[in-house]
Protein backbone atom coordinates (compact mmCIF):
# COMPACT_ATOMS: atom_id res chain seq x y z
CA UNK A 1 0.00 0.00 0.00
CA UNK A 2 1.08 3.64 -0.25
CA UNK A 3 2.84 4.70 2.62
CA UNK A 4 1.23 8.27 3.88
CA UNK A 5 2.63 8.33 7.32
CA UNK A 6 6.06 10.72 7.54
CA UNK A 7 8.31 10.93 9.48
CA UNK A 8 7.92 14.60 10.36
CA UNK A 9 6.79 17.65 9.06
CA UNK A 10 9.74 18.61 7.35
CA UNK A 11 10.00 15.13 4.89
CA UNK A 12 6.12 15.20 4.85
CA UNK A 13 6.29 18.94 3.00
CA UNK A 14 9.33 17.93 0.86
CA UNK A 15 8.75 18.95 -2.75
CA UNK A 16 5.51 20.84 -1.82
CA UNK A 17 6.66 24.49 -0.93
CA UNK A 18 7.39 27.18 -3.33
CA UNK A 19 7.38 30.78 -3.38
CA UNK A 20 4.16 32.43 -3.86
CA UNK A 21 1.87 29.58 -2.98
CA UNK A 22 -1.26 29.28 -1.42
CA UNK A 23 -2.06 27.33 1.24
CA UNK A 24 -5.30 26.79 3.65
CA UNK A 25 -5.40 25.78 6.71
CA UNK A 26 -7.96 24.66 9.22
CA UNK A 27 -8.22 26.23 12.49
CA UNK A 28 -10.58 28.77 14.27
CA UNK A 29 -8.69 30.99 16.89
CA UNK A 30 -5.83 29.07 18.26
CA UNK A 31 -7.93 25.84 18.24
CA UNK A 32 -7.58 22.61 15.65
CA UNK A 33 -4.24 24.69 13.90
CA UNK A 34 -1.88 22.45 12.35
CA UNK A 35 1.01 23.55 14.81
CA UNK A 36 3.62 21.32 14.01
CA UNK A 37 3.06 21.79 10.10
CA UNK A 38 3.52 25.91 10.83
CA UNK A 39 6.89 25.20 12.39
CA UNK A 40 7.90 23.03 9.37
CA UNK A 41 6.69 26.10 6.62
CA UNK A 42 8.49 28.46 8.95
CA UNK A 43 11.89 26.43 9.01
CA UNK A 44 11.16 25.98 5.10
CA UNK A 45 11.54 29.64 4.65
CA UNK A 46 9.01 29.83 2.00
CA UNK A 47 7.65 33.52 0.93
CA UNK A 48 4.50 35.13 -0.69
CA UNK A 49 2.40 33.03 0.84
CA UNK A 50 -1.29 33.83 0.14
CA UNK A 51 -3.14 32.04 3.22
CA UNK A 52 -6.53 30.90 3.66
CA UNK A 53 -7.51 30.93 6.83
CA UNK A 54 -10.39 32.09 9.53
CA UNK A 55 -7.69 33.79 11.46
CA UNK A 56 -4.21 34.99 11.93
CA UNK A 57 -3.07 33.50 14.90
CA UNK A 58 -1.52 35.69 17.37
CA UNK A 59 1.85 37.74 17.10
CA UNK A 60 4.09 34.56 18.25
CA UNK A 61 1.55 31.46 18.05
CA UNK A 62 -0.26 30.24 15.33
CA UNK A 63 0.16 31.36 11.50
CA UNK A 64 1.17 34.38 13.32
CA UNK A 65 4.89 33.30 13.45
CA UNK A 66 4.83 33.27 9.65
CA UNK A 67 3.76 36.51 9.54
CA UNK A 68 6.41 37.73 11.98
CA UNK A 69 8.87 36.29 9.52
CA UNK A 70 7.07 38.01 6.50
CA UNK A 71 6.53 34.66 4.85
CA UNK A 72 2.80 35.36 4.15
CA UNK A 73 1.99 37.80 1.16
CA UNK A 74 -2.06 37.63 1.36
CA UNK A 75 -3.98 36.75 4.19
CA UNK A 76 -7.96 35.49 3.06
CA UNK A 77 -9.69 35.67 6.39
CA UNK A 78 -13.31 36.42 7.84
CA UNK A 79 -11.31 37.97 11.56
CA UNK A 80 -7.65 39.39 12.06
CA UNK A 81 -7.71 40.96 15.97
CA UNK A 82 -5.56 39.89 18.46
CA UNK A 83 -2.37 40.15 16.37
CA UNK A 84 -0.30 43.24 16.83
CA UNK A 85 2.07 42.32 13.91
CA UNK A 86 -0.70 41.78 11.60
CA UNK A 87 -1.81 45.22 12.21
CA UNK A 88 1.79 46.85 11.49
CA UNK A 89 1.73 45.29 8.11
CA UNK A 90 -1.13 45.16 6.83
CA UNK A 91 -1.53 49.27 7.98
CA UNK A 92 2.11 50.17 5.94
CA UNK A 93 0.66 48.16 2.40
CA UNK A 94 3.24 44.75 2.99
CA UNK A 95 0.24 42.21 3.85
CA UNK A 96 -2.97 42.13 1.54
CA UNK A 97 -6.16 40.89 2.96
CA UNK A 98 -9.33 39.88 1.22
CA UNK A 99 -11.76 39.68 4.06
CA UNK A 100 -14.88 37.16 3.79
CA UNK A 101 -17.27 36.55 5.97
CA UNK A 102 -16.69 33.47 8.17
CA UNK A 103 -19.49 30.82 6.54
CA UNK A 104 -19.16 32.45 3.07
CA UNK A 105 -15.25 31.45 4.01
CA UNK A 106 -16.91 28.13 5.22
CA UNK A 107 -18.76 27.74 1.66
CA UNK A 108 -16.26 29.13 -0.44
CA UNK A 109 -13.68 26.02 1.07
CA UNK A 110 -16.01 23.56 0.97
CA UNK A 111 -17.15 24.55 -2.62
CA UNK A 112 -13.69 24.57 -4.04
CA UNK A 113 -12.89 21.06 -2.75
CA UNK A 114 -16.25 20.02 -4.40
CA UNK A 115 -15.42 21.25 -7.53
CA UNK A 116 -18.31 24.13 -7.46
CA UNK A 117 -16.24 27.11 -9.06
CA UNK A 118 -19.31 29.67 -7.59
CA UNK A 119 -22.41 29.73 -5.47
CA UNK A 120 -24.50 32.87 -4.67
CA UNK A 121 -25.31 34.11 -1.00
CA UNK A 122 -27.06 36.32 0.54
CA UNK A 123 -24.31 37.09 3.15
CA UNK A 124 -22.55 40.64 2.25
CA UNK A 125 -25.01 41.72 0.37
CA UNK A 126 -25.79 45.77 0.46
CA UNK A 127 -22.31 45.52 2.07
CA UNK A 128 -18.77 45.88 1.24
CA UNK A 129 -17.84 42.31 0.77
CA UNK A 130 -20.39 42.46 -2.14
CA UNK A 131 -18.81 45.52 -4.02
CA UNK A 132 -17.89 44.69 -7.02
CA UNK A 133 -19.46 40.83 -7.17
CA UNK A 134 -22.09 39.59 -8.99
CA UNK A 135 -25.88 39.98 -7.32
CA UNK A 136 -29.06 37.50 -8.82
CA UNK A 137 -32.64 37.60 -7.76
CA UNK A 138 -34.41 34.22 -6.61
CA UNK A 139 -37.42 34.21 -5.59
CA UNK A 140 -37.49 37.98 -5.18
CA UNK A 141 -34.29 38.04 -2.50
CA UNK A 142 -30.67 39.09 -3.52
CA UNK A 143 -27.98 37.48 -4.04
CA UNK A 144 -24.35 37.41 -4.44
CA UNK A 145 -21.82 35.18 -6.43
CA UNK A 146 -19.19 33.68 -4.53
CA UNK A 147 -16.06 31.78 -5.97
CA UNK A 148 -15.11 28.80 -4.71
CA UNK A 149 -11.58 28.77 -3.07
CA UNK A 150 -8.73 26.04 -3.61
CA UNK A 151 -5.10 25.81 -2.71
CA UNK A 152 -1.73 24.21 -3.39
CA UNK A 153 -1.66 22.51 -0.09
CA UNK A 154 -3.66 22.45 2.96
CA UNK A 155 -2.78 21.57 6.45
CA UNK A 156 -5.05 20.30 8.65
CA UNK A 157 -4.69 19.37 12.62
CA UNK A 158 -6.82 16.24 13.39
CA UNK A 159 -7.08 14.13 16.59
CA UNK A 160 -7.44 10.61 15.61
CA UNK A 161 -5.78 9.17 12.41
CA UNK A 162 -5.43 5.48 10.89
CA UNK A 163 -2.57 4.60 8.81
CA UNK A 164 -4.89 5.21 5.61
CA UNK A 165 -5.39 8.94 5.96
CA UNK A 166 -8.99 8.52 7.46
CA UNK A 167 -9.01 11.32 9.97
CA UNK A 168 -11.36 11.77 12.99
CA UNK A 169 -11.10 15.26 14.46
CA UNK A 170 -12.19 16.46 18.40
CA UNK A 171 -14.87 18.91 19.31
CA UNK A 172 -14.74 22.47 18.59
CA UNK A 173 -11.00 21.68 17.07
CA UNK A 174 -12.51 20.33 13.57
CA UNK A 175 -14.19 23.53 12.45
CA UNK A 176 -12.05 24.74 9.41
CA UNK A 177 -10.22 21.51 9.10
CA UNK A 178 -12.60 18.88 7.07
CA UNK A 179 -13.33 21.59 4.46
CA UNK A 180 -9.66 22.74 4.30
CA UNK A 181 -8.63 19.19 3.79
CA UNK A 182 -11.14 18.90 0.65
CA UNK A 183 -9.54 21.95 -1.07
CA UNK A 184 -5.60 21.13 -1.28
CA UNK A 185 -3.99 19.45 -4.38
CA UNK A 186 -2.00 17.82 -1.30
CA UNK A 187 -3.20 17.51 2.23
CA UNK A 188 -0.81 16.89 4.86
CA UNK A 189 -2.35 15.95 8.12
CA UNK A 190 -0.54 16.29 11.66
CA UNK A 191 -2.23 13.36 13.78
CA UNK A 192 -2.71 13.62 17.73
CA UNK A 193 -2.41 10.16 17.80
CA UNK A 194 -2.61 7.32 15.26
CA UNK A 195 -4.62 4.44 15.85
CA UNK A 196 -5.00 0.37 14.51
CA UNK A 197 -8.49 1.03 13.42
CA UNK A 198 -11.42 3.87 13.57
CA UNK A 199 -14.94 2.84 13.18
CA UNK A 200 -16.14 3.19 9.73
CA UNK A 201 -19.28 5.35 10.67
CA UNK A 202 -17.27 7.84 12.85
CA UNK A 203 -14.89 9.20 10.19
CA UNK A 204 -14.97 13.29 9.54
CA UNK A 205 -12.47 13.07 6.62
CA UNK A 206 -12.28 9.75 4.51
CA UNK A 207 -8.65 9.25 3.29
CA UNK A 208 -9.09 10.13 -0.27
CA UNK A 209 -8.40 13.58 0.83
CA UNK A 210 -5.05 13.20 2.53
CA UNK A 211 -1.84 12.23 0.61
CA UNK A 212 0.37 12.80 3.82
CA UNK A 213 0.27 12.01 7.85
CA UNK A 214 2.59 13.13 10.58
CA UNK A 215 2.30 12.24 13.89
CA UNK A 216 2.01 16.12 15.94
CA UNK A 217 4.45 16.75 17.86
CA UNK A 218 3.52 20.34 18.88
CA UNK A 219 0.62 20.10 20.82
CA UNK A 220 0.36 23.09 22.53
CA UNK A 221 -3.27 24.40 21.93
CA UNK A 222 -2.79 27.50 23.38
CA UNK A 223 -6.19 28.79 25.15
CA UNK A 224 -6.60 32.37 23.87
CA UNK A 225 -9.50 33.55 26.84
CA UNK A 226 -9.39 30.73 29.57
CA UNK A 227 -12.64 31.58 31.39
CA UNK A 228 -13.78 29.54 33.89
CA UNK A 229 -16.36 29.21 36.55
CA UNK A 230 -16.50 28.64 40.16
CA UNK A 231 -19.61 26.56 39.81
CA UNK A 232 -19.45 22.97 38.10
CA UNK A 233 -21.29 22.76 35.11
CA UNK B 1 -30.34 45.19 29.17
CA UNK B 2 -29.33 41.23 28.54
CA UNK B 3 -32.00 40.21 31.02
CA UNK B 4 -34.64 41.77 29.22
CA UNK B 5 -33.23 40.23 25.97
CA UNK B 6 -32.99 36.68 27.42
CA UNK B 7 -37.08 37.32 27.55
CA UNK B 8 -37.64 37.32 24.21
CA UNK B 9 -35.81 33.39 23.83
CA UNK B 10 -38.84 31.07 24.12
CA UNK B 11 -39.12 27.22 24.60
CA UNK B 12 -37.71 24.74 22.11
CA UNK B 13 -35.66 27.69 20.91
CA UNK B 14 -32.26 27.43 18.67
CA UNK B 15 -30.39 31.15 19.59
CA UNK B 16 -26.37 32.05 18.51
CA UNK B 17 -25.17 34.70 21.32
CA UNK B 18 -22.66 37.42 19.85
CA UNK B 19 -19.57 37.76 21.52
CA UNK B 20 -19.45 40.41 24.28
CA UNK B 21 -22.20 41.47 25.81
CA UNK B 22 -24.79 39.28 24.17
CA UNK B 23 -23.06 36.43 25.98
CA UNK B 24 -24.29 37.12 29.28
CA UNK B 25 -27.68 36.62 28.43
CA UNK B 26 -27.60 32.97 28.66
CA UNK B 27 -27.70 34.16 32.42
CA UNK B 28 -30.34 35.06 32.28
CA UNK B 29 -32.31 32.55 30.59
CA UNK B 30 -35.55 30.99 32.59
CA UNK B 31 -34.50 27.43 33.89
CA UNK B 32 -38.50 27.11 32.32
CA UNK B 33 -37.46 27.37 29.14
CA UNK B 34 -35.15 24.89 27.00
CA UNK B 35 -33.20 26.63 24.63
CA UNK B 36 -29.98 25.12 22.81
CA UNK B 37 -27.00 27.73 22.15
CA UNK B 38 -25.25 28.12 18.66
CA UNK B 39 -22.16 28.56 18.45
CA UNK B 40 -20.63 29.41 14.95
CA UNK B 41 -17.61 27.56 15.02
CA UNK B 42 -19.34 24.47 15.36
CA UNK B 43 -20.97 23.65 18.48
CA UNK B 44 -24.72 23.00 18.63
CA UNK B 45 -25.66 23.14 22.49
CA UNK B 46 -23.53 25.26 23.95
CA UNK B 47 -23.10 24.68 27.95
CA UNK B 48 -21.40 26.97 30.37
CA UNK B 49 -17.86 28.27 31.58
CA UNK B 50 -15.95 25.07 32.76
CA UNK B 51 -14.28 24.95 36.32
CA UNK B 52 -10.54 25.23 36.21
CA UNK B 53 -9.57 21.57 36.27
CA UNK B 54 -12.38 21.07 33.29
CA UNK B 55 -10.86 23.99 30.75
CA UNK B 56 -10.69 21.85 27.32
CA UNK B 57 -8.40 23.50 24.71
CA UNK B 58 -10.50 22.10 22.13
CA UNK B 59 -14.05 23.09 23.39
CA UNK B 60 -13.97 27.24 23.04
CA UNK B 61 -17.26 29.14 21.78
CA UNK B 62 -16.67 31.40 19.11
CA UNK B 63 -15.21 34.09 21.49
CA UNK B 64 -12.65 32.20 21.85
CA UNK B 65 -13.64 31.51 25.52
CA UNK B 66 -13.46 27.89 26.87
CA UNK B 67 -16.83 26.26 28.03
CA UNK B 68 -18.18 23.10 28.17
CA UNK B 69 -20.14 20.52 26.63
CA UNK B 70 -23.62 18.95 27.33
CA UNK B 71 -25.65 15.98 26.70
CA UNK B 72 -27.30 17.21 23.52
CA UNK B 73 -24.39 18.61 22.35
CA UNK B 74 -23.20 17.91 18.63
CA UNK B 75 -20.26 19.34 17.35
CA UNK B 76 -20.36 20.03 13.83
CA UNK B 77 -17.59 21.96 11.09
CA UNK B 78 -17.97 25.45 9.99
CA UNK B 79 -19.88 24.64 6.97
CA UNK B 80 -22.20 22.54 8.51
CA UNK B 81 -22.46 25.62 11.09
CA UNK B 82 -22.85 27.94 8.52
CA UNK B 83 -26.16 25.95 6.83
CA UNK B 84 -27.55 26.27 10.42
CA UNK B 85 -26.96 30.05 9.94
CA UNK B 86 -27.47 30.50 6.55
CA UNK B 87 -30.25 28.18 5.39
CA UNK B 88 -32.35 29.67 8.16
CA UNK B 89 -32.63 26.95 10.92
CA UNK B 90 -31.80 29.35 13.71
CA UNK B 91 -34.64 31.41 15.79
CA UNK B 92 -32.66 34.38 17.35
CA UNK B 93 -29.46 35.91 17.15
CA UNK B 94 -28.71 38.74 19.60
CA UNK B 95 -25.76 40.61 18.46
CA UNK B 96 -24.00 43.89 19.58
CA UNK B 97 -23.99 47.29 16.97
CA UNK B 98 -22.02 50.23 16.33
CA UNK B 99 -25.15 51.61 15.11
CA UNK B 100 -28.80 50.77 13.66
CA UNK B 101 -30.81 52.65 11.22
CA UNK B 102 -34.36 53.19 11.50
CA UNK B 103 -34.78 50.68 8.54
CA UNK B 104 -33.19 48.29 10.40
CA UNK B 105 -29.59 48.03 8.94
CA UNK B 106 -26.85 46.80 11.08
CA UNK B 107 -23.26 48.23 11.24
CA UNK B 108 -20.90 46.64 13.79
CA UNK B 109 -17.61 45.06 12.17
CA UNK B 110 -15.77 48.25 10.85
CA UNK B 111 -14.79 51.83 11.41
CA UNK B 112 -12.87 53.44 8.66
CA UNK B 113 -9.43 54.65 9.22
CA UNK B 114 -9.00 52.36 12.04
CA UNK B 115 -7.84 49.10 12.36
CA UNK B 116 -10.48 46.58 11.22
CA UNK B 117 -10.60 43.08 12.90
CA UNK B 118 -13.39 41.89 10.32
CA UNK B 119 -16.33 40.53 10.02
CA UNK B 120 -16.27 36.92 11.15
CA UNK B 121 -19.52 35.57 11.43
CA UNK B 122 -22.29 38.69 12.16
CA UNK B 123 -22.92 38.79 7.97
CA UNK B 124 -24.25 34.99 7.84
CA UNK B 125 -26.12 35.57 10.92
CA UNK B 126 -28.00 38.49 9.69
CA UNK B 127 -28.43 37.10 6.50
CA UNK B 128 -30.08 33.77 7.66
CA UNK B 129 -31.04 33.85 11.18
CA UNK B 130 -34.74 34.26 11.81
CA UNK B 131 -34.69 37.10 14.40
CA UNK B 132 -32.37 39.64 14.99
CA UNK B 133 -32.61 41.16 18.39
CA UNK B 134 -29.31 44.29 18.68
CA UNK B 135 -28.15 44.56 22.42
CA UNK B 136 -26.46 48.49 22.62
CA UNK B 137 -25.77 51.34 24.68
CA UNK B 138 -28.02 53.65 23.67
CA UNK B 139 -25.85 56.73 22.71
CA UNK B 140 -21.90 56.19 22.18
CA UNK B 141 -18.90 57.11 24.58
CA UNK B 142 -19.19 60.78 22.85
CA UNK B 143 -22.95 60.94 23.50
CA UNK B 144 -24.29 60.68 20.02
CA UNK B 145 -27.09 58.36 19.42
CA UNK B 146 -26.70 55.14 17.62
CA UNK B 147 -30.21 54.59 16.25
CA UNK B 148 -29.93 56.87 13.67
CA UNK B 149 -31.75 57.78 10.55
CA UNK B 150 -29.22 56.24 8.12
CA UNK B 151 -25.77 54.67 9.65
CA UNK B 152 -22.25 56.23 8.92
CA UNK B 153 -20.67 52.96 9.26
CA UNK B 154 -20.17 50.39 6.87
CA UNK B 155 -22.93 48.11 6.74
CA UNK B 156 -23.13 44.61 8.22
CA UNK B 157 -26.53 43.81 6.32
CA UNK B 158 -28.79 45.92 5.19
CA UNK B 159 -32.78 45.63 7.18
CA UNK B 160 -32.26 42.99 9.19
CA UNK B 161 -32.95 44.44 12.71
CA UNK B 162 -36.27 42.79 14.15
CA UNK B 163 -35.15 44.42 17.59
CA UNK B 164 -33.73 47.23 19.54
CA UNK B 165 -32.63 46.48 23.23
CA UNK B 166 -30.58 49.40 25.06
CA UNK B 167 -30.00 50.65 28.69
CA UNK B 168 -33.06 52.98 28.23
CA UNK B 169 -35.40 51.82 25.82
CA UNK B 170 -36.77 48.52 23.71
CA UNK B 171 -37.80 49.33 20.23
CA UNK B 172 -39.52 46.59 18.23
CA UNK B 173 -41.18 46.08 14.59
CA UNK B 174 -43.68 43.78 13.26
CA UNK B 175 -41.97 43.16 10.43
CA UNK B 176 -38.95 44.49 7.99
CA UNK B 177 -41.37 46.67 5.85
CA UNK B 178 -42.61 48.23 9.04
CA UNK B 179 -41.08 51.12 11.03
CA UNK B 180 -39.42 50.28 14.53
CA UNK B 181 -41.76 51.42 17.42
CA UNK B 182 -40.37 52.15 21.45
CA UNK B 183 -42.40 49.02 23.55
CA UNK B 184 -41.06 49.49 26.92
CA UNK B 185 -38.48 52.18 28.86
CA UNK B 186 -36.09 51.15 31.20
CA UNK B 187 -36.67 51.94 34.90
CA UNK B 188 -36.78 55.60 35.63
CA UNK B 189 -36.28 56.77 32.11
CA UNK B 190 -38.92 58.92 30.10
CA UNK B 191 -40.33 58.68 26.36
CA UNK B 192 -39.06 62.05 26.47
CA UNK B 193 -35.12 61.12 27.46
CA UNK B 194 -35.21 58.53 24.53
CA UNK B 195 -36.80 61.07 22.36
CA UNK B 196 -33.76 63.50 23.28
CA UNK B 197 -30.64 60.38 22.91
CA UNK B 198 -32.50 59.09 19.52
CA UNK B 199 -31.76 60.27 16.06
CA UNK B 200 -34.05 57.71 14.42
CA UNK B 201 -37.90 58.28 13.54
CA UNK B 202 -40.16 55.41 15.37
CA UNK B 203 -43.33 55.31 16.25
CA UNK B 204 -44.36 56.15 20.13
Amino acid sequence: MVQKIYSDAASALDGLLFDGMTIVAGGFGLCGIPETLIDGILAAGTTGITAISNNAGVDDFGLGLLLRRRQIKKMISSYVGENKEFERQYLSGELELEFCPQGTLAERIRAGGAGIPGFYTATGVGTLVAEGKELKEFGGMTYVLETGLTADLALVKAWRADRYGNLVFRKSARNFNPMAATAGKVTIAEVEEFVDELDPDHIHTPSIYVQRLIAATRNEKRIERRTTSAVPA
Amino acid sequence: MAARAARELDDGFFVNLGIGIPTLVANYIDDDIDVTLQSENGILGLGPFPTEDAVDADIINAGKQTITELRRTAYVSSADSFAMIRGGHIDASILGAMEVSQGGDLSNWMVPGKMVKGPGGAMDLVAGVKRIIVLMDHVDKAGNPKFRRENTLPYTGRNVVDMIVTDLAVFERENRSSPFRLIELAPGVTAQDVAERTEAEYLA
